[in-house]
Order: C-alpha cells, then sequence, then structure tokens
C-alpha cells in the first residue's frame, strides 16, 4: 500500500521550531517569515545546543546579514505563492513593503547571493508548485492552471516547457513510472 | 554563500569533451572545484572512498568504457551514502529511450551536450543555478527533473 502525503512545510518548519525552543527552556515568539525574536540573551551553550537541535530537521539558523535579507524574500515569495489572496499583489510592491527596502536593493542582494533573479526564483517555485499537484492530486491542467492563476493552460504548459524541459504530460509519465518502479 | 566553492565532478571519456567543459566552467561566475574521471569505474573508485567530501553535482557521460553512465546512476543511487547526490546526464544522445531510462534511475539533469562553447557555457550555468536552488531553498527533490 501507498499513501500519498501533503506537507504544509512552513507549519512543519514552525512546529519543530517551537518545539525545539521549548525542549531548550528558551522564551521566544515565532513570526512569519523565518524570524524568531528570543526574549532573554542567549548564553553560547544554548546556543551551540540549539544549533545542534535544530541541524537534524535540516534548519539552519543563518548568522551572514545578506544571507538573512535573502532567506526573508524566499520565505516571503512563499507566502505569496501559497496564499491565493496575496497572489494577485504585484510582487515588487509586496516584497518591498513586507521587507522594508528598495525592490532594486533586493534584486541586487538576491542576485549576488544567488546568482539567479528574483523571477527566476518566482518560476522555479511556481513549477514545483505545479509539480507537486500533478503528481499528488488528480487536478487536471485546466484546473492546475486556474487554481495557480495562470492566465491559460497554453500559459502553464509553455513554462513548464520552457523551465523543466519536459512538457507536463510527459513529466507526469515518467513520475508515474518511477512510483510505479520504486513501490 | 558567494564564497563558497561547489564540488563538482565530471566523468567523460572523450578528452577534448573533458576540456571544453573545465574551461566553460571556469568562466561562470559560480566559483567551484572541478575533478575529472576518464571512465565510469574511475569516478565510482574515487567516490566510494571513506574519508571525501562528496561534490554536490556529478556530470555523467553515458557511452564511456570499463563502466557506463547507466550502470555509474544504478550504483550511486542504490548506496545508501550517495544516493541523494544530485546527478546531472551529459551526453550527446537525444534518444527519447536514453532520456526516460535516466530520468526512471533517478537522474535529475538531462544534458544534450552542446555543439558550441559559449551555448556549453550557457547550460552548465544553467544547471548550476538548479543545483544551487535545489540545495538552497524549499523546493521538492523527489520531483527534480529537468532536461537542458
Amino acid at each position: 500500500m501507498i499513501l500519498f502525503v501533503k506537507y504544509d512545510f512552513d507549519l512543519v518548519g514552525k512546529t519543530v521550531l517551537k518545539e525545539q525552543l521549548d525542549a531548550l527552556n528558551i522564551p521566544h515568539t515565532i513570526s512569519n517569515l523565518g524570524e524568531v525574536q528570543i526574549h532573554d540573551n542567549l548564553s553560547e551553550d544554548k546556543r551551540e545546543k540549539l544549533d545542534e537541535s535544530l541541524k537534524r530537521y535540516g534548519i539552519q539558523i543563518v548568522s551572514n546579514q545578506k544571507e538573512t535579507l535573502v532567506e526573508r524574500i524566499k520565505n516571503t515569495i512563499d507566502e505569496l505563492l501559497n496564499n491565493k489572496d496575496l497572489r494577485t499583489l504585484k510582487v515588487s510592491s509586496y516584497l518591498s513593503d513586507s521587507l522594508n527596502y528598495s525592490y532594486a536593493h533586493l534584486t541586487t542582494v538576491f542576485s549576488e547571493s544567488t546568482y539567479s533573479s528574483i523571477e527566476n526564483y518566482m518560476i522555479l517555485k511556481k513549477v514545483d508548485l505545479v509539480k507537486e499537484l500533478i503528481c499528488n492530486t488528480d487536478l487536471t491542467l485546466t484546473e492546475i492552471a486556474y487554481q495557480l492563476d495562470y492566465s491559460s493552460v497554453a500559459h502553464l504548459s509553455g513554462q513548464f516547457k520552457k523551465t523543466t524541459g519536459l512538457t507536463p504530460s510527459s513529466f507526469q509519465k515518467i513520475m508515474k513510472n518511477k512510483t510505479r518502479i520504486y513501490s | 554563500m558567494s564564497e563558497m566553492l561547489l564540488n563538482v565532478v565530471l566523468a567523460d571519456d572523450d578528452e577534448d569533451d573533458r576540456m571544453l567543459f573545465s574551461e566553460a566552467i571556469e568562466e561562470i561566475e559560480i566559483r567551484t572545484k572541478l575533478s575529472l574521471f576518464n571512465h565510469g569505474q574511475e569516478l565510482m573508485d574515487y567516490l566510494n572512498l571513506p574519508n571525501i567530501v562528496l561534490p554536490s553535482l556529478i556530470f555523467l557521460d553515458l557511452n564511456m568504457p570499463i563502466k557506463n553512465g547507466k550502470q555509474c546512476l544504478a550504483e550511486i543511487r542504490s548506496n545508501p551514502r550517495l544516493k541523494d547526490l544530485c546527478v546531472a546526464i551529459y551526453s550527446t544522445s537525444s534518444s527519447e529511450k536514453d532520456i526516460e531510462d535516466t530520468f526512471l534511475n533517478g537522474a535529475n539533469i538531462y544534458v544534450n551536450k552542446p555543439n558550441n562553447f559559449i551555448k556549453l557555457r550557457e547550460v552548465v550555468e544553467k544547471v548550476l543555478q538548479l543545483n544551487f536552488h535545489y540545495h538552497t531553498s524549499n523546493l521538492n527533490k523527489d520531483t527534480f527533473l529537468f532536461r537542458i
């Protein structure tokens, strides 16, 4: 028997974070966008233990300022893509409003640290969502296009093909055969 | 992040292809440390050394003597220590069967060897960018599948 599961990465991350911080008795507030406010000072020793315990879940405390900003940009984009109401907003103004930096500054920092543009990242992320819906749901491409606010199926297919080099249907076929082999 | 050196390996039996590849990767902004292997067996012997830092990306030619790319891919995917490595097939073959076979056997990226240097540089850069995003962003590794 195979069970198909779907995860809410944001919730998983926050829950793990809370459990680990509580386990170490660190008073904190977890806000959105990957930011945690620690109420007291964090001793070296505790900080090390926290690093250690978060590492097991693939969670990393970012220290460099640019890296932090890049993570916040990514988190904001994820939030935008996962929320139907926000998705209609303009990305550039949403990013600069939420993060309090000019969009020009954000794009520069992002390209310097990730070697690709914010637009590129968004497309990659969106295609990733399409992939997930193709694999884990019975939605038709038309329904997926509608759910992710593509103007048409043709637009979705075009972006998918351009980004992944595969058509949505050949991707689906490969993934189906792959699941069959590995189960 | 930008100071990070990306460990990349290429296994290809064609000397000219190896040379062109290393020239192309040198010219790219993303900083890399490239190791070259002449055939699949050499690559697998290296990967199986106990104390090495595993590469973050493997480029694999399909047709090689002694051990070909498909055999390497199968060995990598069935070895618990290596199975999560990102593998890009790097081949002149554009047969649909090769492409589908290698995807089914766990390749992440399928690259057709470009026939000129500028294209090669573009392609290598695109693969490195993708690989970088899959290592640093919240993207689903189970559906990490691209053809370039």
